[in-house]
């Protein structure tokens, strides 16, 4: 089991033929990735290696059976594209992108609302069932099939770091997904660390936070209801300058608001593990999940 | 992005929000000019810098004469303007706007800002004009009014009316406000703003709403689609190495430590900062060279780090996803042979080619110092800048 995406997701691309569409289209497909199509506005007929590329979403819906979106088009063209998959009714839509204005996406939000899809990022490494599937960006080969412990953060590369750690250990993952680093993004802590408390092969769960927002804190609160699996924090940021935009467009500390010391006081509060130096979380996976 | 007072002011009157006169002014003869136009006294000099707080830092005076005015803008300009955000450095004021004074009756706060959790657009206003926003809210929150407004619906007259009547105005400046409050929010939306402030928007004698202050910052995101606020843009007001940083599109902050550090990936950039700091150091700076970097863009980022004279060491965390580790050596390796690193690196390496990158530096010939994880990675570094 795993969560969103398994083996029988049937991957479209938006935004295939270009310099990076290619690339990462080709690395899902290394691994195992069942990509069904391609869009790009006005390259319908062509093939990229063996896909096929379609103008439209709807066109490429209809002929392929695709019910995910990978989206890699440029940031000031994101919006337009997410909203075109959520209007074709795509189950899932993974948005690679980094860079698009917060106003675009709060209306990408709004949009979003009362419909069937579902958003991941964007400004995210994408989401990996390991040895079934791969939809982003991420390194396939350090990630370790068969669970049993689910992954989700708001970073990339960190996130990477944590499950190489976890693999290191000999600790597979279920599902390993990144849900971002901007302020305004679609799925959120909760709707995964909901769908992991839900999914029987997942035991425990990682969980990756920073600096700036409340996303961390409102995730504790729940956790502390709703989840019975043993949960790992962990949270990047604790020596970021307030008020200092931190890479990401979300990591920043607003006043006395989004601070890595109280997120980390929030979970401990809740009743989570939090780890507080990334080096030894290998080790503090293996005491409180076992291996 | 930032803009000065005086900047934000202009956006106002394109948007017929009403401002006091005034003039931006770079010495003290053109103070006095522009305080000379404004026809009557007393007259208000304000330092033009990109902080906040600047009346308690000593950078806004009142000037009853001409002789006066020429006083206090000798004082403000050239002077280092400490405030809460600026830290103990100061920035260095360098231009004044000088505004007609006006009868103030009533101070208030009015803002837009984008709310990532709920992502509507939210009005804060509050009868507490004049203050810190955030201590109002932390001792008197009734004092505060909120609006949400859903994006693609846009402002109507009802959210204008809450808060209009929240803020308990007299009946003959609703309409003045909330016509404001409408134009506010136009400009918000046209230039994808992440904020704009009023602070104090006051109500004078004669019943004129009137934006005292102004406060507009901008999306970095969007900036591609507003090409005319880029012009906005002081480098007076930024790091000179941030400048730089930014030129090779370099996402660097300087910070205060002596272990400079070079990452890829914000996050683990600053997971990286955290566990040197852990380890007993302290970070020098952030810097994320991001996904896509090249050999130049490391090299560009080795010579930025090192032109921090505080850096004592070095300490490179790669995780190579879609930058890949052979890139990222060659880049180290050719850095060091251009610009002659003096201080020690530590290189901890992990991802995509990561024996091909290890083998490119271990065939150097450098003295890089290699770590096997992160714990270790930072350890080594910690140890080195203790001495």
């Amino acid at each position: 089991m795993s969560i969103f995406v398994n083996k029988n997701t049937r991957l479209l691309v938006q935004g295939i033929t270009g310099k990076e569409g290619q690339f990462h289209t080709r690395q899902c497909v290394a691994y195992g990735t069942q990509v069904v199509a391609g869009v790009t506005p006005g390259k319908a007929g062509q093939k990229m290696d063996d896909v096929p590329v379609f103008n439209t979403v709807r066109d490429a819906v209809k002929a392929t059976g695709a019910n995910c979106s990978m989206i890699f088009v440029p940031p000031p063209f994101a919006a337009d594209a997410i909203m075109e998959a959520a209007d074709a009714d795509i189950d899932l839509i993974v948005a690679i992108t980094e860079g698009i204005p917060v106003m675009d996406m709060m209306r990408v939000k709004n949009f979003l609302s009362g419909r069937k899809s579902r958003l991941i990022g964007p400004n995210c490494p994408g989401i990996i069932t390991p040895g079934e599937c791969k939809i982003g960006i991420m390194p396939g080969p350090t990630h370790k099939p068969g669970g049993p412990i689910g992954v989700v953060s708001r970073s990339g590369t960190l996130t990477y770091e944590v499950v190489h750690q976890l693999t290191q250990q000999g600790i597979g993952q279920t599902t390993c997904i990144g849900i971002g680093g901007d302020p305004v993004n679609g799925t959120n802590f909760i709707d995964c660390l909901d769908a992991f408390q839900k999914d029987p092969q997942t035991s425990g769960i990682v969980m990756v936070g920073e600096i700036g927002g409340t996303a961390e804190e409102e995730a504790a609160a729940f956790i502390q209801q709703h989840v019975t699996k043993p949960v790992i924090g962990f949270i990047a940021g604790l020596t970021a300058p307030p008020g200092r935009r931190m890479g990401h467009a979300g990591a920043i500390i607003s006043g006395s608001s989004g601070t890595g010391q109280g997120k980390i006081a929030a979970m401990k509060a809740c009743g989570i593990t939090v780890c507080e130096n990334l080096g030894t979380l290998g080790e503090l996976c293996v005491s409180v999940f076992g291996k | 992005m930032k803009i000065h007072e005086y900047q934000a002011k202009e956006l106002f009157k394109k948007y017929a929000i009403p401002i006091p006169e005034g003039n931006v002014a770079f010495g003290v003869e053109e103070a006095q000019a522009a305080a000379e136009k404004l026809g009557a006294y007393p007259v208000v000099v304000k330092a033009q810098i990109h902080a906040g707080g600047r009346g308690k830092g000593g950078g806004v005076k009142l000037a009853q004469s001409k002789a006066d005015v020429a006083t206090v803008a000798g004082q403000i300009l050239g002077m280092n303007l400490v405030t809460h955000q600026t830290g103990p450095e100061g920035r260095l004021v360098k231009k004044v706007l000088v505004e007609q004074g006006l009868n103030i009756q009533k101070e208030l706060y009015l803002s837009i800002i984008p709310d990532r959790a709920t992502a509507k657009v939210v009005i804060i206003a509050s009868e507490a004009g004049g203050m810190d926003i955030e201590t109002v809210a932390a001792n008197t929150p009734e004092k505060i009014i909120k609006v949400y407004i859903n994006p693609l619906v846009g402002i109507q007259a009802y959210h204008c009316r809450e808060v209009a009547y929240g803020l308990h105005l007299a009946a003959e400046v609703i309409k003045p406000f909330t016509a404001l409050l409408s134009r506010l929010y136009a400009l918000f939306m046209a230039y994808d703003c992440s904020l704009v402030e009023i602070n104090p928007l006051v109500i004078t004698a004669e019943q004129n709403v009137i934006a005292l202050d102004a406060k507009v910052n901008f999306d970095d995101n969007a900036l591609f689609r507003h090409k005319d606020i880029l012009a906005y843009r002081d480098l007076d007001e930024e790091n000179p190495l941030e400048i730089d940083a930014s030129r090779f599109n370099l996402n660097y902050i300087a910070l205060d430590g002596n272990v400079g550090n070079m990452v890829n990936g914000a996050g683990l950039a600053m997971a990286t900062m955290d566990i040197i700091k852990q380890a007993g150091a302290s970070p020098a700076n952030f810097l994320d060279v991001g996904g896509g970097a090249n050999a130049e863009m490391v090299e560009n980022g080795f010579r930025i780090i090192l032109s921090d004279k505080n850096v004592k060491g070095i300490l490179i965390n790669i995780f190579g996803g879609i930058l890949r580790c052979d890139v990222l050596a060659e880049g180290v390796v050719q850095a060091a042979r251009k610009t002659g690193i003096n201080v020690p690196v530590v290189v901890r390496m992990e991802g995509t080619n990561v024996e091909e990158g290890r083998r490119i530096l271990r065939e150097s010939g450098l003295n890089l110092i290699t770590a096997v994880d992160l714990k270790d990675a930072a350890q080594k570094v910690a140890t080195i800048v203790r001495g």
